[in-house]
């Protein structure tokens, strides 16, 4: 029995997520977006529970509740500078939800092959029309057996190849995710171990994953030919161990493109099951989200102008091609009331963040600032590079939560061309995506990746914790030119006593 | 090792190389410290004042320079002190190795090593260091206070009860560090501040300064180029000259004060300053004169001397400025000695390494381990910027056209490949796979395609919450773990049970973040 009313939902429920997608072109849209998502998220689970998915739908009522409660607690508690680790942490749950929906598909072909075997009669159904008695055996059996029931043998063939990838792509997003958020929340972490963010391989590297890759392809093949449950626990086990050690081997500044990654990933699989149970929602959904992260790891590997293959394989940050430029000048350091004296001769600054800011908590202090310097009718505004932070648009998040206008935070592009047209810039906790090295060093690691060109201004101010080098561990020659000081100290302290010497 | 620094010799030498505060930082770099009795008394200094910052006092000069490893002296070497050169010492003092060929010759029979201040190149790295500019700087404001000592009017303009007082005019020749340093004096001071030098793009600098550029008439390819020498201006061409020197005749009646600081290096001062020009200005004038000690800018420039000309002008050529300020000299000096034995420490142990690969140290180095190593090799890095830069061509409108073209011509290509790729592969999965399966695959392409139209427009700044609904959005596989819920087996069951919930959270946790994040955007 098909739910006519079910489809008809699932309908409304899929353009309402394409809304929701499609809303977060722009600020104002895409507080409107979130509850097109948030309506059609609920369209799909009632639609769910009043049609095919109505067993036990007390318990399942029960159990969202839970999940309800918890899911609350976990996003009003999160710190705004924690939630790349929020959002990789919830994709290992979307994965392991994955292989256990797989997981049941395969149990369920092997009752309703058992129910058959009993009554002596034909599974999977031979071509043609379904007899009689296989329909009345039908009308016995829940739901989703009665969709299992109906296959011949090559449906069912293609419906092992579509469980066995939902089970295995979503076992590399469930220990991806949890190495992901390891590496992002560093000693905040909340797991019982540790995880270096370094980029760390077992011996073996690339080849490990290889031999990894290959040995599911060989038990997919098994487990196409009749090998039984254990290829596909073998098949999860190896997912795991994947997902595991390609995360593992990826550096933590390039932790948010595996983000969004591992969030496309959680699309195809959640895609994969659908294709294997039959459900169209499922498969416009998973097809949206593992499109729209696959999109957004490309975006942001282009505006690192890093190889896209090249870090979802995990293989990424090779030596460098040959010597670097030496760099010339010292490093000279400056109070907060040279800094200051700066900034209350200036008419236009600039601002731009950097992880730093996120790891010192310093966005209040950095809003504060803006208020005081537009006060007095300074043009001040901030310049976003597309990689800043541990997560793509991670600044503009914590610089809306302090209260920063958002029309006054531009893109990199934007801003770029009106540096040598200001008078201070101030580099809070970044490194290299104003390191000018990747304009002037073809040998530089980080050669041709786009840049905000800051050193173009009158004078460059570095608030900054040490002299050393940034996340992919390069000098950084902006820290030497003549119009650059460095305002050593953690950047909230540093911002905070810069704070009552302004104005 | 030890460090010391005697007492200077030369007769009204004021400075020493050495104060309370460098001695402490050079301690920190493991060197101990010696120094002559009186020698600071000059500029201020007390004996008590050094030993309380942990300096040994020594008695005679020859006692320090048998003592000491490394000789810190302000003036070259004098002959007597020569005798005293030992094997292996080194000696750090301004030593003009141009003009002090004997010299270098004793020290390299005595196998000392010789350290020449004023050589330091004029790089960026080299500033600290760069003891020619520090003791520039304070001749150029002491110029200024000397002039106005013997000016007997206002600076700066004053309409008072008694009377308009017009302000002072002053011209400098010469912006170098102390032609700026002296411009910046004299413009504090309420003067009316003119300045000339043969490097235009020096103007900028000038004018940053508060003093107005005097130009002269040229075009662009007569003028010299100040990049190559090392930011000094190269002898001129007579045309220029000539123009020159006609220029400063026609303002000299309106000057009040004279200030000329030119040099070129290894020469005598060029003559820029002409008697006639003198007997052209006011009575009451002054002419501060700071290369006196290479001959003096002007005609009438006597070396050491104050001279009134017979129209009332008066002509200064002291040579000692920065010795007039001792204290001051000596603590700029002593630091410009402390940064170079920061640079020949690098193990900060009190050793002194002598790499003669480093750029600084071997420039500054006149004599070392016996041999001669003036003068040195030019620097591998260029003192000034490149002037001039290519602008990037402007395309014309034709070769925008065509790069258009082109472009749209290479995506055109790109798509179709693209879908003829897709295209085959789709027709390939259909000839193999059921109709209920392609029922299916025909909503996933579609929603793939929509997924990448509708991403591409998502603002960048929107990217994280992007990434939380896409997040909470995934978790609509709770509709798989609904579905089977209902199952016969138990371990489905409960297995379906566990997705549900974890999908539940994710459902609940991820919308509610976006709508945190989202609710926070507000425009100004």
């Amino acid at each position: 029995m098909d739910f006519g009313f079910t489809i008809a939902a699932y309908a409304v429920a899929g353009v309402l997520f394409i809304l929701s997608l499609g809303g977060l072109s722009g600020q104002e849209s895409a507080k409107r977006a979130v509850w097109y998502g948030i309506a059609g998220m609920a369209i799909a689970v009632v639609a769910t529970l009043v049609g095919p998915g109505s067993g036990l739908w007390l318990m399942s009522l029960i159990l969202i509740a839970g999940g309800a409660a918890v899911g609350y607690q976990l996003a009003t508690k999160v710190q705004m500078t924690q939630m790349p680790e929020l959002v990789a942490i919830m994709h290992s749950l979307v994965g392991l939800a994955a292989v256990f929906v797989g997981l049941n598909a395969h149990i369920e072909i092997g009752n309703v092959a058992a129910v058959f075997g009993e009554t002596g009669l034909p599974f999977p159904q031979p071509q043609g029309p379904l007899s009689t008695e296989a329909y009345a055996l039908l009308g016995t059996l829940s739901n989703f057996a009665e969709l299992i029931g109906k296959k011949t043998a090559v449906e069912i063939g293609i419906l092992r190849v579509e469980l066995v990838l939902g089970v295995w792509i979503g076992a590399v997003t469930f220990t991806g995710s949890v190495v992901a958020y390891g590496k992002l929340s560093g000693a905040s972490s909340m797991l019982p171990f540790k995880i270096d963010t370094a980029a760390k391989q077992l011996p073996g590297g690339h080849m490990l994953n290889a031999a990894a890759a290959a040995g599911s392809a060989l038990l997919l093949v098994l487990y196409l030919t009749g090998a039984g449950g254990w290829a596909l626990v073998l098949l999860a086990i190896l997912g795991l161990f994947i997902g595991y050690h390609l995360i593992m081997g990826i550096g933590g500044a390039d932790m948010p493109v595996v983000v969004s990654m591992l969030n496309s990933y959680s699309g195809w699989a959640a895609a994969a099951i659908g294709f294997s149970l039959g459900n169209d929602l499922l498969i416009v959904v998973g097809a949206l989200v593992g499109s729209s992260g696959a999109i957004l790891s490309y975006i942001m590997c282009k505006a690192m102008n890093r190889s896209f293959v090249s870090v979802i394989l995990g293989g990424f940050g090779g030596a460098a091609k040959g010597d670097q430029l030496a760099i010339e000048g010292e490093q000279i350091a400056i109070d907060a009331d040279g800094v200051a004296s700066a900034l209350n001769e200036a008419d236009s600054v600039v601002i731009v963040p950097g992880y730093g800011m996120a790891v010192a908590q310093a966005q209040q202090s950095v809003s504060e600032l803006t208020r005081k310097l537009r006060a007095q009718g300074k043009t001040v505004r901030f310049a976003i590079h597309p990689v800043a932070g541990r997560l793509p648009g991670h600044m503009n998040v914590l610089l809306a939560e302090a209260k920063v206008p958002y029309d006054i935070v531009l893109e990199m592009d934007e801003i770029n061309e009106d540096f040598p047209s200001t008078d201070v810039v101030i580099v809070i906790g970044s490194n290299d995506i104003v390191n000018p090295a990747a304009q002037d060093d073809p040998n530089s690691p980080i050669a041709g990746m786009p840049v905000l060109e800051v050193w173009k201004a009158k004078q460059v101010f570095v608030s900054k914790r040490g002299q050393g080098t940034g996340y992919s561990g390069i000098e950084n020659p902006l820290f030497f030119k003549e119009n650059t000081r460095m305002f050593y100290g953690d950047a909230k302290k540093s911002l905070d006593e810069l704070l009552p010497k302004i104005g | 090792m030890k460090i010391g620094a005697p007492k200077e010799i030369e007769a009204g030498e004021a400075r020493v190389a050495m104060t309370p505060d460098s001695a402490l930082q050079l301690q920190k770099l493991g060197y101990d410290c010696v120094i002559e009795t009186g020698a600071g008394q000059a500029a201020g200094f007390t004996d008590a004042a050094y030993e309380a910052a942990g300096v040994e006092v020594v008695k005679t000069a020859a006692a320090l320079w048998k003592d000491a490893d490394i000789v810190a002296k302000v003036r070259p070497p004098t002959t007597a002190e020569a005798k005293k050169f030992r094997e292996g010492q080194l000696v750090i003092s301004f030593f003009y190795p141009g003009q002090n060929e004997k010299l270098m010759e004793t020290a390299k029979a005595a196998g000392t090593n010789i350290i020449a201040m004023d050589m330091v190149p004029r790089i960026s790295r080299a500033q600290k260091m760069d003891a020619l500019s520090s003791m520039a700087n304070i001749a150029g404001y002491r110029a200024v206070i000397e002039a106005g000592n013997n000016f007997g009017r206002f600076f700066t303009g004053q309409v008072t009860a008694a009377g308009k007082v017009p302000p002072a005019k002053v011209l400098v020749v010469g912006a170098g560090v102390a032609g700026l340093a002296a411009i910046g004096t004299a413009t504090s001071l309420g003067a009316i501040t003119y300045a000339f030098d043969v490097r235009p793009e020096v103007a900028e600098q000038i004018e940053s300064m508060g003093a107005e550029f005097v130009f002269l008439e040229f075009s662009a390819d007569e003028l010299p180029d100040g990049a190559a020498t090392g930011g000094y201006a190269p002898p001129q061409s007579p045309e220029f000259q000539a123009k020159q020197l006609a220029k400063f005749r026609e303002i000299a009646p309106e000057m009040d004060i004279v200030i000329t600081t030119a040099l070129i290096p290894g020469r005598p001062a060029p003559k820029l300053w002409t008697k006639d020009m003198v007997e052209a200005m006011k009575p009451g004038s002054v002419i501060i004169d700071l290369a006196a000690e290479r001959g003096g800018n002007c005609e009438l420039t006597k070396a050491d001397e104050r001279i009134v000309t017979d129209n009332g002008v008066v002509i200064i050529g002291y040579t000692d400025f920065p010795s007039k300020m001792a204290a001051q000299s000596s603590t700029l000096y002593s630091t410009n000695i402390r940064h170079m034995m920061t640079d020949l420490t690098p193990g900060k142990d009190g050793t002194v390494v002598h790499n003669m690969e480093d750029d600084v140290i071997r420039g500054a180095t006149a004599v070392f381990a016996g041999a001669i190593t003036f003068p040195p090799p030019p620097p591998k890095v260029a003192a000034i910027a490149v002037q001039k830069r290519e602008k990037p061509k402007e395309l014309t409108p034709e070769e925008k056209r065509a790069a258009e073209v082109a472009a749209f011509k290479a995506q055109t290509k790109n798509q179709i490949t693209l879908l003829a790729v897709g295209g085959a592969l789709l027709l390939g999965v259909g000839l193999i796979a059921p109709a209920s399966f392609m029922q299916h695959f025909i909503v996933f392409v579609l929603s793939v395609f929509i997924g990448f139209q509708v991403i591409w427009n998502v603002a960048h700044s929107l990217h994280t919450p992007l990434m939380a609904v896409t997040n909470a959005i995934s978790s609509i596989i709770i509709l798989g773990a609904l579905m089977q819920v209902g199952s016969s087996s138990v371990l489905i069951t409960v297995l379906a049970a566990l997705g549900i919930f974890m999908a539940s959270v994710n459902i609940f946790g991820g919308f509610l973040v976006t709508r945190r994040m989202l609710a926070m955007f507000q425009k100004s």
